[in-house]
């Protein structure tokens, strides 16, 4: 832990937060294509499943679930536009700002769609 | 113990840590906390300093766990009520207690072309050099480097790949790379696109956010990759 205060800057917190979920996400994307082949393969099973995400707990789950898409992908391009745009470090906070907003206004919409 | 004594705990090369109780000042920076332990307490501990005014870069050592200069690290920045561990710096090798082994480190400057790859002789007018350039600019932004090795020792990456070059070398290559009067661009590129090159750096920033002199190599660090990944686009230099 003290490790981890000891480094606790913002550049290291996004490094670990981008691995971190890179991992998870890498952890459940297998589970997530075989539940997607049940649809193939044992139809019945995948309709048990399916009832599932009905829960609050799943729906919970599913929410940290599109925490970590977005956390990884937004740190990607965090990455690609920190060493790869020779910006300056103000142009870089409105970008990672105007990222931030964009991705905001999509979730309303979406959680709007609903 | 009352808050007029230090409690400081120097890592020792023998194994262990030792706890000396040293007398607290108004005006104390880190060094000469440990200076005070070596001059009164126990003649046997090993550091290393020089100039004490932060222009030598060797008296960098691991407080609290975070590499610092420690003749510029005032004792109260860094005190955890009236304790403060000091040990010696990370990812280099240590000969005793708090003195390490700069070697690799600087083994690594010259490995990541860090020397001066001149193409006039003495006989040679005195080149000029446009001072508002965008390429000179950029390499004053790294020329104020003193090596002292805070960067590398912050690096997590160098912690993970003993061959990665690390922040310092990286740095100084990228202020070379922009210097009109250095004629090695070829050669460092080379250098800095190997297996322990500027590809290796992960950008967790560790090495700005502690560079004692405010640079920041991690931004450089990001100049070699963009100029070594061009000239791979570009097939050939």
């Amino acid at each position: 832990m003290k490790a981890v205060i000891n480094r606790a800057h913002p550049l290291w917190l996004a490094h670990v937060l981008h691995r971190l979920s890179g991992l998870a996400l890498a952890l459940f994307l297998p589970l997530h294509f075989w539940v997607l082949s049940l649809a193939l393969t044992d139809p019945a099973r995948l309709d048990g499943f399916l009832a599932l995400t009905d829960q609050t707990v799943v729906k919970l789950a599913e929410y940290g679930l599109v925490f970590l898409l977005a956390v990884h992908m937004f740190g990607g391009l965090r990455v690609m536009a920190m060493e790869f745009l020779p910006w300056t470090a103000p142009q870089k906070t409105l970008a990672a700002m105007a990222s931030a907003l964009s991705f905001l206004i999509a979730t309303l919409f979406f959680l709007q769609a609903l | 113990m009352s808050m007029s004594t230090l409690a400081v705990t120097i890592e020792r090369s023998a194994g262990g840590q030792t706890t000396f109780k040293v007398p607290a000042h108004d005006n104390q920076t880190v060094l000469d906390v440990v200076s005070w332990v070596q001059q009164n307490a126990d003649p046997t501990l090993s550091y290393r300093f020089a100039c004490r005014v932060g222009m030598c870069g060797s008296c960098a050592m691991m407080v609290n766990g975070v590499p610092r200069w420690t003749c510029r690290t005032h004792i109260s920045k860094v005190l955890e009520g009236n304790a403060v561990t000091i040990g010696p710096l990370r990812n280099l090798p240590i000969i005793k207690d708090l003195a390490v082994d700069m070697d690799p480190f600087f083994d690594k400057w010259v490995a990541a072309e860090g020397v001066h790859h001149g193409a006039l002789t003495r006989n040679d007018p005195i080149a000029d050099i446009d001072e508002s350039s965008a390429a000179r600019v950029t390499a004053n932004a790294g020329i104020e480097c003193i090596n002292c090795s805070v960067c590398y020792a912050a690096c997590d990456t160098v912690t993970g790949n003993d061959a990665y070059l690390g922040p310092a070398a990286l740095q100084r290559a990228w202020t070379l790379l922009n210097d009109a009067k250095d004629e090695g661009r070829v050669a460092i590129l080379d250098a800095v696109s190997g297996v322990g090159g500027c590809h290796n750096c992960h950008s967790m920033g560790s090495c700005t956010h502690l560079c004692p002199n405010d640079l920041d190599p991690m931004t450089a660090i990001a100049g070699l990759k963009r100029e070594t990944a061009k000239t791979v686009w570009k097939r050939g230099r």
